[in-house]
């Protein structure tokens, strides 16, 4: 899993079946220190996340097993917003983050 | 496996059920022979109680996953799971073995 930050939605109308009412969020992947770590992607929400959101992802097949009915056919799909990061060996003293 | 390091950990309050109490953990993937840092981090779920600053053992694979966690296998997006905690690593450097 990795973390991402939501940077903006996507509408498609047409679409396979099974991916009807699927919420597509695009997602700038990051590291822990918040730096890009690979091209934005688009994935399917299951939290309600919103723009600016620092959210994680799941990738490949157990994408699609974070949908009700699972396997639908998505390889990225966002399954927590993100609401502390504690770093230590980064030299984080307490719980913070950076939003 | 991959080798990684536990940076910290990542805590949320709205997300996916199957990760309620799982403790989220931040690995920083590592080179295996100098041990330097390598890579995006990326977040595994902790099964061995290891902590910030740990070399740890990082598995990624969804079945292998649901068998750890005894989780449906229909309903759990989890990927990687911290399976070991590294005491030691030898490397050859090069040498034919």
């Amino acid at each position: 899993m990795y973390l991402g930050r939501v940077i903006g939605s996507v509408v498609a109308r047409r679409k396979v079946a099974g991916l009807e009412g699927a919420k597509f969020l695009v997602v700038q992947p990051l590291d822990d220190r918040l730096d890009e770590s690979g091209p934005f992607q688009v994935a399917v929400d299951t939290v309600q996340a919103g723009p600016g959101d620092l959210v994680y992802l799941v990738g490949s097949r157990e994408a699609a097993l974070a949908l009700d009915p699972y396997f639908v056919p998505v390889d990225a799909a966002i399954i927590g917003i993100v609401d502390r990061m504690h770093r230590p060996e980064r030299g984080d003293d307490e719980q913070n983050w950076t939003p | 496996m991959r080798l990684c390091k536990v940076i910290g950990n990542v805590t949320a309050s709205v997300k996916h059920h199957t990760y309620n109490g799982l403790p989220l953990m931040i690995v920083q993937p590592l080179d295996g022979t100098s041990m330097a840092e390598r890579g995006a981090s990326l977040l595994a779920v902790d099964t061995v109680q290891a902590g910030p600053g740990d070399q740890v053992l990082v598995m990624s694979e969804g079945s292998g996953v649901r068998q750890i966690l005894k989780t449906s296998p229909t309903s759990s997006p989890i990927r990687s799971v911290i399976v070991g905690i590294v005491d030691a690593v030898t490397v050859d450097e090069g040498g034919e073995s």
